[in-house]
């Protein structure tokens, strides 16, 4: 009857045939090249390089000449203008990097647009204040920058997370050297005319495209002096293994797999918005996803009957349309391993429902779906799915929930549903989880760390604390 | 030979710019005791005016997000640096300074700027805290802005001065009521335009130029006014000792250096009260 | 369904409170950030002329001023007969809305189209005034031949706990509704959401009002600071749909007040599909209260078929 037709967004954002890595202020030759795709359609966007061990090494002595020469000799407040610049030129150039974000990661448009680019601009507002302030970070007076950064960043939010990378280590005085994801390059590379456009020192930003043997040559550099990195805790923890026993910092942030608890007493319509929220955002593809519903038990049916009439109401489909909720599954990859979790789950007792998608026929798509009636003992109550898929348990008392959601070697996040204070103070102080969400979820902000306990990695981004780490105590 | 057309400098009040309710005006001269402008003369009628548009603007003010206000702030700052020419020709016009000094000033002023939109976000991250009380509280600390705050400039600062009493007063939420220097009036006022044009919402910021010696009394003595600051006053004792009748929050002259590229942390912190909150925690 | 048995014991203040109460809590945040969220949906072309025709359907064109005459009404009744002389295809709004007194005029003027008309009754907007002269108010209104009749809730009641006195009136006003011969006027129950102020208060005033045997339930007056908002109807939405769920009755919502352009009345229309379901999507079930709007939907109307942005000389004014 109103099914709204379609509303496309303008395709604002155009690439190269294909591209370089950025190194020194410049591009340099495309080589060793392999495609990227929209995961919508599986059209080829562009060719990108592999990175090899050479680029890498020519990206780091890049960076390192630039901090030694240029950057640290900068005061604060010139380094402070130079990220307010960057910030200003992506606002500017906002709807073309949320349309180049949506047309190389898969998500819907109304999110880059809404979501993805405002908070990416938005941390480098931030930073950009913190470059002349650093006496106030906690650290003394004149602390010190570590030198050169290496960061790896994943493909579930490519821009923000490069936001998230590169603002905290420039305002602090640090160079950078960045991969994205293998699966997402794009929008990094469109950062790095933005850098361009901004005038910054050559060498203070490079960025080096290419698979996950790129980001171990520049994690093991032996000339990086703190490693950055986002992703699987799987490889999290290669990457620990890797840096021992040398002076590199190191944060990790990782998987997650976060109890969204749900009392009777919470404001059930907005709890309904929050759990949807919580694990069918960015289909799913979210660290701190939560991805357990934890629901007391005397309102369960109710509430799984309002959550079904929520999800119906999703929408799946093109990611450039503005009315898309649910966009496609970021790789081929990605959509077999939800497909064997899915069905592991099924197979251990689990009760699987999805709304009536229209899946479309080209690219890599999974409907929204719930599993109820899962056991803390299930597979799909413990690992990690990192898609549309929410694991339903009930739980019957305060302790109970406490204990059900702490049981796991994650600790990023949490939510807590429930109109009394009191208990929802006591609860956030018990359970084991960097970031805390109380009748609300997924919401980030450049003031506030964000970070895990746990196999959930270690490290804040976000806030005063998210400067720590790229800095030392002066002389 | 092509006649310039002159301005004419008006007061800043609630984001326009009204000539002196008393309809007087004053003359400002050059550094060589030239003529250059009339400007407006306020009047305590205008304190009152301003003062009402201070308060009304101050809620929606404060109100707005901490990102939001260090936009405006940043914004302020790129249209300064858009018209630093206008600036620097009436700041060396007025105090003799060379076209080199001037600049620096305006520099120093823009740059000042950046570093109070830098602040808004951050305060309470370095000033605020939760606090571990011996039991099962919650208890947190954060810092608001005042209210609306009176401030006399610098006499002796045409630009940066200005600038310096400020930006510290709004970076937080406060409303400001100023007093320009009397003879060094014009950069203070052409600011006003510059703040015009900066998303800055009507009533954050007013303007008075005039003789402090007329209008301190009544700035400092107004019951709707939370904080005073008394850097640009001769008579600074006895202001003191009329701000004390409503306990305002007072700021001494000579507290803070007001020449530099950036402000104090702790004037600020002047112009914002501690709230403490308490809740238990318990299942 | 009766309201004992929907409230589990005798109908006192207690046992109204203790049931209201129990309600759950709506988080202010969330609320307005759901409604947020609806509002960025984009209606485009077929869907878009879809939404704005039902818009028209969906209206309950208004005259409400101290300063109403006979020839105002008959005025605005013409416009809601003819809304466009351009084109005769342009549908017309669900009623007319006026003071109890001009029934008969706005009767008169519609003559035999089936365009309704609806009375302000029960002392409006205020409804400060005996129970005896609200209740008069609204038996001459009825007795004119209005289809449908707009009361006001006590909200002094309702705000100092006297539950049982709001739940009493509406029951009364429901009563004098009827008609000895023919259907009684359906009853619309204005909670004056802008005087409630929390979305807790407004929950639970929705929920009385329907179970005292409201029809529609309808947020404001239009004469007061705050009327009609996305958040608070996204919110009444919400209780129909659950009172739907709880009991089988099919009640309806109007927002009133505010609601001035045509991308706004979209943004309702989005909320009532995705809130309640498209089964609200009827002028049974869901009217805008507005004046100015009509026009506003018939510029864009325009701009549809014409692919040129209108202007006012080019609609008539009522």
């Amino acid at each position: 009857m109103f099914d709204y037709a379609p509303a496309p967004e303008a395709k604002l954002a155009s690439f190269e045939k294909s591209y370089g890595h950025f190194i020194a202020g410049k591009f340099t030759k495309p080589a060793n090249l392999y495609p990227t795709i929209n995961p919508a359609t599986e059209e080829v966007l562009a060719e990108i390089s592999h990175g090899t061990a050479k680029d890498v090494d020519l990206a780091v002595k890049s960076a390192r000449a630039a901090y030694e020469k240029v950057w640290s000799k900068l005061s604060g407040a010139e380094r402070g203008k130079y990220l307010y610049r960057i910030a200003r030129i992506m606002q500017e150039r906002a709807r073309e990097l949320a349309v180049a974000e949506t047309l190389n990661n898969g998500k819907p448009i109304k999110e880059t647009r809404d979501f993805d680019v405002p908070t990416a601009v938005s941390w480098f507002f931030y930073y950009a204040g913190w470059a002349d302030k650093l006496d106030h970070a906690g650290l003394g007076p004149n602390p010190q920058a570590l030198g050169v950064a290496a960061q790896v960043v994943p493909w579930n939010f490519p821009l923000m997370m490069l936001s998230w990378k590169i603002a905290p280590a420039l305002s602090a005085g640090n160079t950078v050297v960045l991969k994205p994801s293998e699966t997402t390059p794009l929008t990094a590379l469109l950062f790095a005319e933005i850098c361009q456009q901004a005038e910054l020192p050559e060498g203070v930003v490079n960025i080096v495209t290419g698979f996950g043997d790129t980001g171990a040559a520049l994690v093991g550099h032996k000339d990086v002096n703190k490693v950055a990195f986002t992703g699987s805790t799987e490889v999290g923890k290669i990457i620990a293994k890797q840096v021992a026993g040398s002076n590199k910092k190191v944060t990790l942030e990782l998987g997650g797999k976060a109890a969204n608890i749900v009392f009777d007493d919470a404001p059930i319509d907005q709890a309904v918005e929050g759990v949807v929220n919580g694990i069918f955002f960015n289909q799913g593809h979210v660290c701190c996803a939560g991805s357990r519903l934890l629901v007391q038990e005397s309102i369960h049916d109710e509430f799984i009957k309002k959550l079904k009439r929520r999800m119906s109401t999703l929408r799946l489909g093109d990611p450039m349309d503005k009315n898309t909720d649910v966009g496609a599954i970021n790789s081929a990859d990605q959509l077999a391993k939800i497909k064997k979790l899915v069905k592991k789950g099924v197979s251990e007792g689990g009760e699987l429902w999805q709304p009536e998608c229209k899946i479309p026929r080209n690219g890599f798509w999974f409907a929204p779906a719930i599993v109820d009636n899962v056991s803390p003992a299930n597979t799909v109550a413990r690992e990690e799915i990192f898609g549309p898929v929410l694991s339903v348990i009930t739980f019957r008392t305060p302790a109970e929930a406490v204990t059900k959601a702490n049981n796991t070697e994650y600790g990023l996040s949490a939510g807590i549903w429930t109109e009394k204070g009191a208990k929802m103070l006591k609860l956030a102080d018990q359970l084991n989880a960097g970031v805390i969400w109380s009748n609300t979820f997924n919401q980030f902000d450049p003031t506030s760390p964000f970070g895990g306990f746990k196999e959930s990695g270690y490290g804040r981004e976000g806030g005063r604390q998210g400067l720590l780490s790229y800095l030392k105590a002066g002389k | 030979m092509r006649l310039d057309v002159k301005k004419t400098y008006k007061l800043f009040i609630a984001g326009k710019f009204p000539r002196s309710e008393s309809g007087r005006s004053y003359q400002v001269k050059d550094s060589k005791s030239k003529h250059v402008a009339n400007v407006a003369l306020a009047s305590r009628k205008d304190v009152r005016d301003a003062v009402q548009a201070a308060r009304a603007a101050q809620p929606g003010w404060a109100s707005a997000s901490a990102y939001n206000r260090g936009q405006v702030l940043y914004r302020i700052a790129e249209m300064l640096e858009g018209r630093r020419e206008q600036f620097v020709s009436e700041i060396a016009s007025l105090t003799g300074k060379t076209a080199k000094q001037a600049d620096a000033e305006v520099s120093a002023a823009i740059d000042s700027w950046v570093w109070h939109a830098g602040w808004t976000d951050k305060i309470d991250s370095v000033a605020g805290s939760m606090n571990p009380v011996a039991g099962p509280y919650f208890n947190i600390s954060t810092n608001q802005p005042t209210g609306v705050v009176g401030a006399l400039a610098p006499q002796d600062s045409a630009l940066v001065g200005f600038v310096n009493t400020i930006a510290p007063a709004i970076v937080s939420g406060n409303t400001v009521v100023v007093v320009t220097s009397e003879k060094l009036s014009l950069p203070a006022l052409t600011l006003g335009e510059v703040l015009a044009t900066s998303d800055l919402p009507g009533g954050v910021v007013n303007i008075l130029s005039g003789k402090e010696s007329e209008l301190s009394s009544w700035l400092v003595g107004h019951m709707d006014v939370n904080a005073v600051d008394l850097e640009g006053t001769s008579n600074a004792t006895e202001l003191e000792i009329t701000a004390a009748d409503t306990v305002k929050r007072v700021i001494r002259a000579g507290t803070y250096p007001r020449t530099g590229a950036k402000g104090n942390l702790q004037h600020i912190l002047d112009l914002m009260e501690v709230k403490t909150v308490w809740h238990p925690k318990g299942h | 369904m009766q309201a004992e048995t929907i409230v589990g014991s005798r109908i006192t203040n207690q046992s109204l409170r203790r049931w209201l109460h129990s309600l759950p809590g709506v988080d202010k945040v969330g609320l307005e950030a759901r409604a947020a969220s609806l509002a960025t949906r984009s209606i485009k072309t077929t869907s878009k002329a879809w939404g704005l025709d039902m818009a028209i359907r969906m209206m309950d064109l208004t005259t409400l001023e101290g300063m109403d005459t006979p020839e105002r009404v008959e005025s605005l009744c013409q416009k809601a007969i003819t809304p466009d002389m351009a084109d005769p295809e342009c549908p017309s709004p669900a009623a007319i809305c006026v003071y109890g007194d001009m029934v008969p005029y706005a009767k008169a003027a519609l003559g035999k189209s089936k365009i309704f008309v609806a009375a302000v009754a029960t002392a409006f907007p205020s409804g400060r005034s005996s129970m005896k002269v609200k209740l008069q108010d609204t038996k001459d209104a009825v007795a004119f031949g209005a289809d449908e009749i707009d009361m006001v809730i006590d909200r002094g009641a309702f705000l100092s706990g006297n539950y049982l006195e709001v739940f009493k009136q509406i029951q009364a006003i429901k009563l004098a509704c009827q008609r000895p011969k023919g259907k009684p006027a359906h009853l619309k129950v204005i909670l004056e959401t802008g005087e409630l102020q929390t979305y807790d208060n407004i929950r639970r005033a929705s929920y009385l009002a329907m179970l005292a045997g409201a029809d529609f339930i309808k947020t404001s007056t239009g004469k007061v600071s705050v009327n009609a908002t996305l958040p608070i109807t996204l919110l009444m939405l919400e209780a129909v749909r659950d009172w739907y769920d709880e009991t089988g009755e099919l009640i309806g919502v109007k927002p009133a007040g505010g609601i001035r352009t045509a991308k706004d009345a979209l943004r309702y229309l989005v909320v009532v599909k995705e809130i309640a379901g498209e089964r609200w999507l009827t002028p049974e079930l869901f009217r805008f209260g507005a004046s100015s709007l009509l026009n506003d939907v018939l510029m864009q109307r325009k701009k549809l078929l014409t692919k040129t942005y209108s202007g006012p000389d080019y609609i008539s004014v009522d």
